[in-house]
């Protein structure tokens, strides 16, 4: 038996996304934006997802736009909402545990000339209400926060973050990256007073290659691509519909409440077992999402613990998939020491993880620690 | 127009009564190389090498890129093909380079003629070619001392080749004309050099690389293979051996005193590799050490891992800095690939104090006292083997 634990990097596409992809193929192959019949069937397909994708985050379906995924939902939010207020001011806050999709578009907007206010996290990699509150003024146009940690699993607080923002009186625009937290927690866009927030399909059972971006009516974006006006040109390009049609079908099949329930369970068996070894650091807060449990085996290089994982049949990963061989930015924003960054590691569940997966991944942990050389 | 590639063989040409063994295989390598563009076929002359291609429609550009990468060659030059005869002579050259005649402001004829029964000597070519391409670009100026451009008239037996200024080649000596060393392969920057310039001096390569799984990852294998592949491009076909060392790392790891640490891996590294060396019919060892660089690489660690060698051990990066061997990885393409961040075999255990004066009979003795001998057997039995091309 193989355990598949590395769901946050991405996850198996699900049976009712591939029964919608295979659809989309054989059937429903035509150019949304052509004018015959084959054209207007796709476009169909297209806007059943819209309103499927719509109906998770509570927005209207105006006001969602399909992507090529989360990394390119964040450039669009992020670049797209500077450069459309940078006459209103050119100070931006960014969280200083974003994925690299967030991280590096603000680092270019600092090179444009943009102050760019890291926010500090704690020891769990979350920002605090007072940090938001201060850093926020009148001349702040964009607030970009992540809702769920990629490496960590944190929730971070974003209805009392965002409350932060507007307490302060500041036209800053609110962009959470939700990549981690779509279809996981209950995310109103309506409730949690934002603007702009992404999603991906592959991480919820979809396939790779479709995203979304949530735009609140009345927001505008700087476009940064041209092309034929499909998105309504925030996103120009023919839609990848396979892609949108797997992720249709994977909203589909969503049961959030449900899934949290079961992982929430299975989650705390796993930590406990873990905790039984000697030598095993748990990194993630107890409140953390339970999809997410990052540990530390402290001597124990992060490669060849993952190496030996493999060889075992059991597929984590260590800091983001995203960065093979970096050191974590994210753990070291959130303080942690060298030896415990070093030899990280990400267990990441998705609703189909079963116990027996965790079992043997504990298993071959406990294995890793007797058989593996400390460093 | 007809085109063909002319090549100097350099060095050869010094070689005395073994010449025409080496610009055979010379001939070999290029073919080879050339191979999967279409079909050439060499004629020697004097200290010319002709490569004319059967096809009409051959990617030249990427010929020249690959005949720039192969040893044994000095310089060439891409030459048009015309009949003997003056006017075709003189308006071959400025179809075949009016072009570059026009990117210049100054420029020198000169003929060749190997054919003596050629109505017009060779200062009669030049200027009667030079005037004409005067009258065809008057804002050109002739400079017989410092030209940016020369044009070659090279009347030959049968064809007049025309050509403008040389291309340099790789340099060194035909890969095989030296015979067969193993290199010592791991992710690093200065391996890949090292292995590029022994086959610059025209050793065949046998790849050598340690894994030591877990430790080292599929990925860092793969890296290795790129790396290998890429030295390829100027060795030619490289047999690439993976060694599984992890027993012999974790046996030292648990059985040695940690300030050896590395000189004993560097030691039983070699011992490895002697023997596959010797299974693969090399007479050498190369490695890419750097004196001083690291603590493994000071004289007396250096004394140290020679101390096991029953061949020589070519070390090519010996007296360079690191600066230069990284200029050389970037010419030849390494540098890139050698930075990919994944774990290798060297740094798996990395003593915070290595001994950088390492005594001779220290070292054995911890090393004796340990017995590795069926390890490395184990280690040499389980080496897989690929060709990299």
């Amino acid at each position: 038996m193989e355990a598949y634990l590395d769901n946050s990097a991405t996850t198996k596409p699900c049976e009712s996304a591939k029964k919608r992809l295979n659809e989309s193929i054989e059937l429903l192959w035509g150019n949304p934006s052509s004018l015959h019949e084959k054209g207007l069937s796709s476009q169909l397909l297209l806007e059943e997802a819209r309103a499927a994708v719509s109906k998770v985050i509570s927005c209207e379906t105006n006001e969602l736009f399909f992507t090529s995924g989360g990394t390119e939902s964040n450039n669009i939010a992020v670049f797209g909402a500077a450069h459309a207020m940078q006459r209103r001011g050119k100070r931006v806050l960014v969280s200083s545990v974003e994925h690299p999709s967030v991280a590096k578009a603000f680092d270019a907007l600092e090179n444009e000339g943009f102050e760019v206010v890291r926010l500090p996290v704690d020891r769990s990699g979350l920002v605090s209400e007072e940090a938001v509150f201060n850093a926020v003024d009148e001349k702040t146009v964009l607030v970009s926060m992540m809702a769920v940690n990629n490496e960590l699993g944190t929730i971070e607080p974003i209805e009392k973050l965002s409350q932060a923002v507007k307490a302060k009186n500041s036209p800053a625009l609110i962009h959470v990256d939700a990549v981690q937290a779509f279809g996981k927690i209950p995310l109103n866009v309506r409730k949690l007073k934002i603007d702009l927030m992404s999603v991906s399909a592959h991480k919820i059972h979809g396939v790779k290659g479709a995203g979304a971006l949530f735009v609140r009516r009345g927001v505008r974006l700087a476009p940064h691509v041209f092309g034929g006006g499909q998105e309504k040109d925030i996103r120009p390009g023919t839609e990848p519909l396979p892609a949108i049609a797997a992720f249709y079908g994977a909203v589909e099949e969503l049961t959030p409440a449900k899934s949290l329930e079961k992982l929430t369970a299975l989650r705390d068996g796993f930590v406990s077992s873990l905790s039984a070894l000697d030598g095993v650091v748990v990194n993630s807060a107890a409140t953390a999402l339970p999809y997410i449990v990052n540990i530390s085996l402290p001597h124990f290089p992060s490669e060849a613990v993952l190496n030996f994982l493999s060889s075992k049949g059991v597929y984590v990963s260590s800091g983001s998939a995203c960065a093979k061989g970096h050191r974590s930015p994210v753990l070291t924003a959130a303080g942690l020491e060298k030896e415990i960054v070093d030899s990280s590691l990400r267990i990441s569940l998705s609703r189909f993880t079963t116990a027996q997966e965790l079992e043997k991944c504990a298993e071959a942990i406990g294995e890793a620690l007797g058989t593996i050389r400390r460093k | 127009m007809k085109k063909v590639i002319l090549i100097k063989n350099g060095e050869l040409v010094l070689k005395g009564l073994n010449r025409s063994t080496f610009e055979d295989m010379l001939i070999k390598n290029m073919k080879r190389r050339l191979m999967s563009l279409g079909t050439f076929s060499f004629t020697k002359a004097q200290s010319t090498i002709m490569a004319e291609p059967e096809d009409e429609d051959i990617d030249f550009d990427e010929a020249v890129e690959r005949i720039g990468k192969i040893f044994g060659i000095v310089a060439f030059s891409v030459a048009g093909v015309t009949e003997k005869d003056l006017e075709k002579i003189k308006s071959a050259v400025m179809e075949f380079l009016g072009e570059e005649l026009r990117s210049v402001k100054t420029f020198k004829v000169n003929a060749k003629r190997s054919d003596k029964k050629f109505q017009y000597k060779s200062p009669e070519i030049c200027r009667e070619v030079g005037g004409h391409i005067l009258s065809n670009i008057p804002s050109l100026r002739v400079d017989v001392h410092n030209p940016e451009l020369t044009v070659t008239v090279e009347v030959r037996d049968k064809y007049v080749f025309v050509h403008g200024n040389q291309i340099k080649g790789a340099g060194g000596m035909p890969v095989g004309s030296s015979g067969r060393a193993a290199l010592l392969l791991s992710g690093g920057i200065d391996s890949p050099v090292a292995g590029y310039m022994m086959a610059k001096r025209g050793l065949v390569l046998t790849a050598i690389h340690f894994a030591a799984p877990p430790y080292t990852s599929p990925r860092a294998e793969l890296k290795v293979r790129t790396l290998a592949s890429i030295v390829s491009k100027y060795s030619g076909r490289i047999n690439f051996a993976v060694v599984p060392f992890t027993e012999i790392q974790e046996h030292i790891k648990d059985n040695c005193p940690e300030e050896l640490f590395t000189i004993i891996m560097r030691r039983l590294m070699m011992k490895v590799a002697l023997r596959i060396a010797e299974r693969d019919k090399c007479q050498a060892l190369i490695t890419g050490e750097s004196l001083g660089q690291v603590a493994s690489q000071t004289i007396g660690a250096i004394a140290c891992t020679d101390a096991v060698a029953t061949m020589p051990v070519f070390r090519p990066c010996i007296g360079m800095d690191k600066e230069e061997i990284i200029t050389i990885a970037r010419k030849i393409g390494t540098f890139e690939t050698s930075l990919e961040p994944y774990e290798d075999c060297c740094t798996v255990f990395t003593p915070k104090h290595p001994r950088t004066r390492p005594i001779l009979e220290n070292v054995e003795q911890a090393e004796n006292a340990v017995g590795f001998e069926e390890m490395i057997e184990r280690a040499v039995s389980g080496t897989r083997f690929c060709s990299v091309e």
